[in-house]
């Protein structure tokens, strides 16, 4: 799998979370995805770096090129050293919020995304991949 | 700080929001919206998301908000210009903006809330009630 560098951006603030926006649509215009394609990955990648910042106190975001034998993609991964998930199923349900959202942030981000993963636990933080590939 | 404009338009307000939109940016767009409702005594509220690439939970939070505020002051919310692309991604994302009336553009949007005055104000053209 051949990848070009990675751009690692942090989320600390509001600002933070337009620029993570702007760096992915960038990368999926790159990847050749149609507006459509750049709309849904843009929204995903806006849904996670807010959950980044409002439940994980903050992180970072890791943006790649991805390319798997002559498909092009984008893969994000998000992580944080907050409190983490105690219980993963129930927070990728629809309408599940401890914040204040309306709760649709990670299962809205899956639906929205070819590839989603999550490897969290209480006390040690958050880490979510997601990918989207350019539709043929 | 920033904040968005917000124009009166006969009876109705129009706010067209071209920034990507912050925490902050949309509290303080909450807070101007509902004194100049009360202000102005507006019958609607149009606001033009033309300009938006996206539109993510945050924001249709914040959509769906200032249409429960307005509707309390006695105003209509109409979501205007929403693009192609944004609409299939919403509902995708599982947001299908139940409390909020759409039109395809202002102009349209504005017609809507027309009617709505017009049968606010009887075919006297003077406020009932």
């Amino acid at each position: 799998m051949a990848e070009s560098a990675a751009d690692v951006l942090p989320i600390r603030s509001g600002d933070d979370i337009v620029r993570v926006r702007q760096q992915v649509r960038i990368r999926a215009v790159a990847a050749g995805f149609s507006l459509v394609d750049q709309t849904k990955l843009v929204t995903a990648a806006s849904e996670l770096a807010r959950n980044t910042l409002d439940h994980g106190g903050g992180g970072r975001v890791r943006i790649e090129s991805v390319d798997l034998g002559g498909r092009r993609g984008v893969r994000l991964t998000f992580e944080d050293e907050g409190p983490g998930i105690p219980d993963i199923a129930r927070a990728l349900q629809d309408g599940f919020t401890t914040g204040t959202g309306l709760g649709l942030g990670l299962g809205g981000a899956k639906r929205l995304t070819n590839e989603f993963s999550i490897d969290s636990a209480p006390g040690k933080g958050t880490r979510i991949v997601i990918a989207r590939w350019k539709s043929v | 700080m920033d904040r968005i404009p917000i124009l009166k338009m006969g009876d109705a307000l129009l706010i067209t929001i071209q920034v990507d939109m912050h925490d902050r940016l949309a509290i303080a767009l909450e807070d101007d919206l509902t004194q100049k409702i009360v202000q102005t005594r507006a019958k609607g509220v149009l606001i033009d998301i033309s300009s938006l690439e996206i539109v993510d939970s945050f924001i249709g939070r914040m959509l769906d908000n200032i249409a429960a505020v307005s509707r309390i002051l006695d105003a209509e919310t109409v979501v205007v210009g929403m693009r192609p692309a944004v609409a299939i991604t919403l509902v995708e994302l599982g947001l299908s903006l139940t409390g909020v009336k759409t039109a395809l553009n202002v102009e349209r949007g504005m017609t809507l809330i027309g009617k709505r005055v017009a049968t606010i104000r009887g075919p006297s053209g003077r406020e009932r009630g």
